[in-house]
């Protein structure tokens, strides 16, 4: 062991990340969604592997190698849906997971960059959904990634040849797939890993935060030995702090906590894979049954539920560009959360009754988008997602507004529960 | 230059220090956009292998269609490009009634560039009689459906035939012009043709270009 410990820091890399590494003792339910992320992105990346070997990219066999998978592979479709489900699982956690970095304010100073890269996962985590969506090579998915590739066209000058240059054809076509096969299981993954990676390196350096908000780190010698917690703490962490007596070590503690939470998730999600794996056509949309034509639009075209939030953003201007533009700004604010938050108070605990009212309006301003972007088209919901729109981002300006002078309780010098 | 310091061989000391740093700055700079280029030079076969194919610019190649079975009032669907492209014959009351509701229309007079010059006027087309058109609604790509006979006055009051898109509602009229209050901000396109006889319509270039 010690040979390879002068070689490979193996132990000092698990006492200083996990065994020694101190987590704020309050760290409720809200906490697990990370953990449960992790596993849901090692579930992908291995069912994904599996799913490529008896899987064809071409427009000409896609449809039927998923067939061939379901019915011909041995345990083909259970190794299938379990990717299908953990693609939806992965964006329900990854969604509570954000939701948590905003009512704890998990975003404020000092983890901007934490945040930043939360957010990059998020959109690498989207194109690879997006692009994954695209292989079974169902209506649904050669008509959504028509939707989504023509999206750029909106782009002036240079956009109707950049949708021809994003394609490899005059439209959608075989050559699409077959690039979007590559960027699925080589590319995009590679780069969400590293961001992962980052993710949790940047979580780390600066440490967790908690449903109080309040900082487990002191100033060096601030401390007696009295406040000072009793569990060994890594002196990657006590050299430069002095930490307060409100912290448990993450290993065994927290993943312990953890675990408990993902047999629930197991719980949920294997009622999914085995009873509903299509959940009621949100999670495989029906259409995609059948094979893509180029020639036949579905009646109604929607991507997969975790997108329609943001289609309906997209709906709700009249302009094309407009549309686009507001999309993607709709992701832009929320990744500028650090920014645009002025306050100095982290958690909703501590603040003012208008910030927890505009967490809990956004949040279902958010689900509603989401409906409305996700059912056909009717007249009324035209206004209502123009409506809905306006409230989404007006959570933004709000918050800019009231969080410069905000009135908040006091936040407790140690852990209150 | 604190990468100097960081050097193992260079000592700290001041004497080591080169008195006239512009060389070596001439040589970082000179380095990095030599070394810039050859990234970029690097970077063309990724970026270019993107292009569409030899094998899919054949595939895109111009196609002929007859029309001369077409009965008036009917159309019928092409694939030129893998698009479906539509040719309609119209009857002599179809086009007389496409001045009728020219209020409802966004862009009646064909301003904006979806067509070539030629199909710059009411009729959207070389010969009135035949409309040619790229059957993708110009929203979101989808492919509109083409309602007559009365179907289409569910959707425009008192218009009797045009195209409908089902995915988020665009209408256009029997020339593929859009419907104002629709998401489609354009026209539907009319791709390049020509009639290489009375019988037979090229598409995918026109006469004049090359």
């Amino acid at each position: 062991m010690d040979w390879i410990e002068y070689r490979l820091p193996i132990m000092r890399v698990a006492n200083q990340h996990a065994i020694q590494y101190p987590a704020p003792r309050n760290m409720n339910f809200w906490y697990m969604f990370g953990f449960l992320a992790t596993i849901v992105l090692v579930n992908q990346i291995v069912t994904g592997i599996w799913l490529t070997m008896s899987y064809n990219p071409t427009a000409e066999g896609a449809f039927a190698s998923v067939e061939y998978i379901m019915r011909d592979v041995d345990y083909g479709w259970i190794l299938r849906y379990m990717h299908s489900t953990g693609a939806s699982a992965f964006f329900i956690v990854v969604y509570l997971h954000m939701f948590r970095g905003m009512i704890y304010g998990s975003y404020q100073k000092p983890r901007e960059l934490l945040w930043l890269f939360g957010m990059f996962i998020y959109l690498a985590l989207m194109a690879e959904a997006f692009m994954g969506y695209v292989l079974p090579w169902g209506q649904m998915s050669y008509w959504g990634a028509q939707v989504i590739v023509s999206l750029f066209s909106a782009i002036p000058v240079i956009g109707p040849d950049l949708v021809i240059w994003i394609q490899g054809d005059y439209v959608i076509s075989g050559a699409t797939l077959n690039r979007f096969f590559a960027l699925h299981v080589i590319a995009l993954p590679l780069v969400i890993v590293i961001l992962v990676f980052l993710h949790i390196v940047a979580l780390h350096e600066v440490g967790s935060n908690n449903p109080d908000g309040t900082d487990v780190k002191r100033k060096k010698g601030s401390l007696s030995e009295e406040e000072k917690t009793k569990f060994k703490i890594h002196e990657y962490y006590t050299n430069k702090y002095d930490i307060v007596d409100d912290i448990v070590p993450f290993f065994p503690h927290i993943v312990l906590k953890d675990l408990v939470g993902f047999a629930f998730f197991l719980l949920a999600f294997c009622y999914v894979m085995f009873f509903n794996p299509e959940m009621g056509g949100y999670f495989l949309e029906h259409p995609n049954f059948e094979i893509a034509n180029p020639l036949k639009t579905p009646p109604h075209i929607f991507p997969v539920w975790y997108f329609t939030p943001f289609y309906a953003i997209l709906k709700a201007v009249p302009d094309k560009l407009g549309g686009v533009i507001a999309m993607f700004a709709a992701i832009i604010a929320l990744a500028l959360l650090p920014w645009i938050d002025r306050g100095k108070v982290k958690s909703w605990r501590y603040r003012c009754g208008l910030h927890k009212w505009n967490l809990l309006v956004f949040a279902a301003v958010f689900v509603f988008l989401g409906y409305l972007g996700g059912t056909p088209q009717e007249n009324w919901k035209i206004t209502a997602s123009q409506i809905a729109t306006i409230m989404y981002f007006g959570f933004f300006g709000l918050l800019f507004i009231y969080s410069k002078n905000e009135k908040c309780k006091p936040v407790p010098a140690r852990i209150t529960e | 230059m604190s990468n100097v310091s960081l050097d193992a061989h260079d000592s700290s000391g001041t004497e080591n220090q080169p008195k006239d740093n512009s060389r070596r700055r001439f040589l970082t700079v000179a380095t990095s956009v030599v070394g810039g280029v050859g990234v970029v030079g690097a970077a063309v076969p990724f970026i270019g292998s993107w292009n569409p194919s030899v094998k899919a610019k054949a595939a895109g190649a111009d196609v002929e269609a007859d029309i001369s079975k077409i009965e008036p009032g009917q159309l019928i669907r092409v694939i030129w490009r893998s698009k479906p492209v539509w040719i309609a014959r119209r009857t002599p009351e179809l086009l007389a009634s496409l001045a009728d509701d020219e209020d409802k229309l966004k862009d009646p007079n064909s301003e904006e560039a979806q067509q070539p010059e030629f199909a710059k006027n009411r009729y959207r087309s070389l010969k009135e009689e035949f409309l040619v058109l790229v059957g993708i609604c110009t929203h979101l790509g989808c492919s509109p459906q083409h309602l007559k006979d009365g179907a289409f006055a569910e959707y425009v009051e008192g218009v009797q035939e045009g195209f409908f898109c089902p995915c988020h509602g665009s209408k256009f009229d029997m020339a593929g012009r859009v419907f104002q209050n629709v998401p489609a901000p354009l026209n539907l396109v009319v791709p390049p043709y020509m009639y290489l006889d009375d019988n037979t319509i090229l598409i995918g270039s026109e006469e004049g270009a090359a």
